[in-house]
């Protein structure tokens, strides 16, 4: 007589044991087979081409009814098992009590709801079987229907993609800073959000669901930030847990899942666990490959044999048509760890290996994944591949050709694009020009007029001379930004502002940066290029900033900082002065002094004491002097028709006007100013970045002077009668300067290489392109002009300059 | 389970979350500074917080892969090793650091006796 098997959940895991018992031990066991869900077996992973109509649920099912009976399988679909009795070994379920000799739980995993408010309202729906499928191809046949899904992992994006191709308004939320992020890095990530948004799927990261909205149904979906989105179906696909109700309440030992020995076996000998539901060596799995290494061992253990699991490695791919995305292992950083990165910007191409010890032990593919099985098993094999290490990343079927073509994107240019923008050249001349024999950069210049100009166009130009030329152009060595990539400055800014590239992601990205991250010297450049040219897109990060920004007071020689609060043109009070001094005296700050810029320093500060020295000056009303920064740093002026007997102009009131409409604004490198009112310049404004003499009969703005290892005296850029026009001046050549010069160029710098008429052409004449350059300061402003000492001051921000923990045994006391 | 020996003394200094990713903290000890890396991909370092060259807090650095830049004069030092990277030489020391349950401990045991290894010699 055979022996009772007794199954619990009939999804993939447990219908591969069947599949695997029945062929090891034919006959042994007579099966009964209890379901939820009121059907047999089907592919599960294939949900998504159901949902987005590329498939039928006819077509993925795996095991029907003629299969069952075949292998005398009594099966009890859509009757829930509601309890186990382990002594007498009878499983309980609304039609009574089932014995069994052996037990098998497979009972999947539980979709995980944030309990936000509204969560229970109809509309909200999970997606794991045929039924939330269904659901969903419902409310998608509703003309100009909108669905949120809330997750952006691997099933809230199949879910997203599926829904988007019923012909669905989707609207992505997701938690953290870029999808998938347990499976892809940052890059990635961009790749993958960029594909979707061109598809018209809207995605929102960082996304914290403040609430469901609706009376007696799903209308929307609030956000913490109070954004809102019109929903007629929510699908939250946050993650999911280990079902494991049934086996805890029967006495079954339980972590996260249920837990198992390397055969499959629970804490009851008579009772096995695989799929979702189980916790095996500390880990839960999600996905497909390991529920198939499991199903396997269960049915030897089940057949008597010995059979052991020991873990699984894991792969994923996206399963949504059209985009190809591959990952595998572990892609962190770490000890011992290096990474192979191979970009191609121009066909969305992104490739990373993770190497520890000559063997692969992490994978990320985007947009070609066709040698992810390969990867994939040389990570599995431990594969060691010191010998292949300088192409393994051309994948098995590179025969040591050349590597991708830089020059490609170039040449794949139409004629008619414009290169040059300032002098409007485009492609097609500057080839003509280069093949009646313009044979540099130079002679291209002076052809075209390319390049010409403001310079960012230069690279192009040369890969233009390089493509056309071929071997006969002798490139000339162009400075790249850093180790990370092979472009310059002005490639990158031109690359960002091309393409909209509102993130440090994207933008290394498509400039085919060759480490996942970069480094000190590309991060605060990229973050001021993306910052001045989308201040409202791009979000600022500290972590790519240099000390003195990040901290914002100045490193000094010992690691205490210095402190610099703004006084406005140069003009203080004695209650200022009394704050300064207090501060001083309860800090006990070393050294107290004035500095070249009219302002008071406090140098000495420990760094854990910066937000309460702050709190106390903000209090005063003082705010930061950015004295730090690569930003405004102060105004200087004499004190002008208010006391001086030659004062022309009220100077003093000039430059603090200057200083209140600019303050807070990033620059490429600092920009220091002065205002004098006469000719005998007290302020010595003719050597500052911009400086304005007071005459009679108004004001003389100048530029471009320096005062530090270069010496230079300013060039006049016009003389106004007003002003206001003269502060207009100065705000639209200063934003010229933020939007077009390399990093850490000062304006003297960039002068030199764009030249005085091109910048005058721009601020003075052109008097709409004066106005739009003073419009986007002022917008850059609205976001950027606030206090960073009031925000760091507060509580929260504040931890971040104190100590983690003092282990100190004077702190122990 | 860690084995409580003098050598090997965890103490808990926080939560993994309390460091920014790509950023630092920093724990006193009688023995000095210990500047606790988070990396992108939240990997966790503890390195000496004083650099080879001229002391300065790496803790103010930039991180940047499994490196941080000195503040003062861009001197690149490997998580991993302590060492100088490029043609800088000069090397920190470095403790194991773990998480567990988005607990981050320290051994302490390994970083005071590294003080009283220096301090006898």
């Amino acid at each position: 007589m055979s022996e009772k098997l007794v199954v619990i959940g009939a999804g993939m895991a447990s219908g591969r044991v069947l599949e695997e018992l029945f062929e090891a031990a034919p006959g042994r066991y007579s099966v009964t087979l209890f379901g939820a869900e009121p059907r047999g077996n089907y592919n599960r992973i294939m949900l998504s081409p159901v949902l987005s109509g590329e498939k039928t649920y006819e077509e993925i099912i795996t095991h029907d009814a003629d299969w069952y009976s075949a292998h005398g399988v009594t099966c009890r679909f859509g009757e829930r098992v509601t309890g186990i009795d382990r002594d007498k070994k009878v499983v309980f379920s609304d039609a009574g009590e089932t014995p069994y000799d052996k037990l098998l739980l497979a009972t999947g995993s539980d979709p995980f709801i944030i309990p936000a408010p509204g969560h229970d309202l109809p509309g909200v729906l999970t997606y794991r079987d045929l039924d939330d499928t269904n659901a969903m191809i419902g409310a998608a046949a509703k003309p100009g229907a909108k669905a949120v899904v809330i997750g952006g992992g691997l099933l809230g994006l199949e879910a997203a993609a599926g829904l988007k191709m019923r012909g669905m308004d989707v609207t992505v939320l997701h938690l953290m800073g870029h999808l998938m992020e347990r499976q892809l890095d940052a890059a990635a990530g961009y790749l993958l959000e960029k594909e979707l948004k061109g598809r018209g799927i809207h995605v929102h990261t960082r996304a914290n669901t403040h609430e469901i909205v609706g009376s007696d149904k799903v209308e929307a979906v609030r956000l913490d930030d109070g954004t809102e989105y019109e929903a007629d179906i929510v699908v939250m696909a946050v993650g999911i847990r280990p079902s494991t109700g049934l086996a805890s309440s029967s006495g079954l030992m339980c972590g996260r899942g249920v837990h198992v020995d390397d055969a499959m076996v629970s804490s009851d000998e008579s009772v096995l666990a695989v799929g979702e539901c189980v916790e095996h060596r500390g880990l839960c799995y999600g996905l497909v490959a390991p529920l198939y290494d499991m199903a396997k061992v269960a049915a030897q253990t089940l057949a008597g044999h010995d059979a052991a699991y020991t873990g699984s490695v894991t792969s994923t791919k996206l399963k949504v048509t059209g985009v190809d995305l591959f990952s595998a292992g572990d892609f962190a950083e770490g000890e011992g760890r290096e990474e192979i990165v191979l970009r191609d910007p121009t066909r969305g191409v992104y490739k990373r290996l993770v190497i520890e010890e000559n063997k692969i032990v992490g994978v990320v593919l985007y947009g070609d994944t066709q040698d992810g099985a390969w990867f994939f098993g040389l990570l599995k094999d431990k594969t060691d591949i010191a010998e292949m290490r300088e192409t393994v990343i051309f994948g098995p079927s590179f025969a040591g050709g050349a590597p991708v073509d830089p020059m490609a994107a170039v040449a794949a240019l139409p004629d008619d694009a414009e290169i040059c923008g300032c002098n409007g050249v485009c492609k097609g001349t500057i080839v003509q020009s280069i093949q009646s024999g313009a044979g540099d950069l130079d002679a291209v210049r002076g052809g075209t007029k390319a390049s010409s100009s403001c310079g960012t166009c230069t690279g192009l130009v040369e890969q233009l001379l390089a493509v056309t030329m071929g071997d006969a152009y002798a490139a000339p060595a162009a400075k790249p930004v850093c180790g990370c990539t092979d472009l310059t400055h002005e490639d990158v800014r031109r690359i960002i502002k091309a393409g909209k590239i509102t993130s440090m992601a994207g933008a290394m990205q498509e400039c085919g940066w060759k480490t996942s991250c970069g480094c000190h010297i590309c991060r605060p450049a990229l973050n001021y290029y993306l910052l001045s040219d989308f201040p409202d897109a791009y979000r600022d990060d500290p972590q790519s900033r240099f000390v003195n920004e990040r901290n914002h007071a100045n490193i000094q020689k010992d690691g205490t900082f210095s402190v610099v609060p703004r006084m406005w043109g140069g003009i203080t009070n004695p209650k200022e002065l009394r704050a300064i001094a207090d501060v001083a005296e309860r800090f006990d700050v070393p050294t107290v002094k004035v500095t070249g810029g009219q302002r008071i320093d406090l140098l000495g500060v420990k760094k854990e004491d910066l937000p309460e020295v702050w709190r106390e000056l903000n209090d005063a009303g003082l705010v930061s002097g950015h004295a730090y920064a690569k930003g405004l740093r102060t105004v200087k002026t004499c004190v002008g028709t208010d006391h001086c007997r030659f004062g022309t102009q009220d100077s003093t009131g000039l430059g603090i006007k200057i200083e209140k409409r600019m303050w807070g604004s990033w620059t490429p490198h600092k920009v220091k100013m002065a205002v004098s009112g006469c000719p005998r310049n007290c302020a010595e404004a003719t050597c500052k970045d911009i400086g304005v003499i007071c005459v009679d009969s108004g004001y003389e703005v100048s530029v471009a002077g320096a005062a530090g290892m270069d010496l230079k005296q300013t060039q006049p850029l016009a003389k106004t009668e007003t002003e206001d026009e003269a502060i207009d001046l100065i705000v639209a050549f200063t934003q010229l300067y933020r939007e077009n010069a390399k990093y850490l160029d000062r304006p003297y710098r960039w002068v030199e290489k764009v030249g005085m008429d091109w910048v005058r052409a721009r601020v003075v004449d052109d008097l709409e392109e004066r106005l739009a350059l003073v419009a986007r300061f002022d917008f850059s402003q609205s976001i950027y002009q606030t206090d960073p000492w009031a925000e760091r001051a507060e509580e929260q921000q504040s931890r971040q300059f104190r100590p983690l923990a003092d282990l100190t045994l004077q702190a122990a006391e | 389970m860690d084995q409580v020996t003098p050598l090997n003394r965890w103490v808990e200094i926080g939560r993994l979350e309390d460091i920014p990713k790509r950023g630092a903290r920093v724990v006193k000890t009688d023995a000095g500074c210990v500047a606790v890396f988070r990396t992108f991909e939240d990997a966790v370092y503890a390195l000496e917080d004083r650099c080879p060259h001229k002391n300065g807090p790496l803790s103010d650095g930039i991180v940047h892969g499994d490196a941080v830049t000195c503040p003062l004069h861009n001197w690149v030092i490997s998580f991993e090793t302590g060492q100088a990277q490029g043609a800088d030489e000069g090397s920190v020391r470095t403790f194991p650091v773990k998480v567990e349950n988005g607990a981050l401990f320290l051994d302490t045991g390994r970083v005071l006796r590294s003080a009283s290894v220096l301090s006898a010699a």
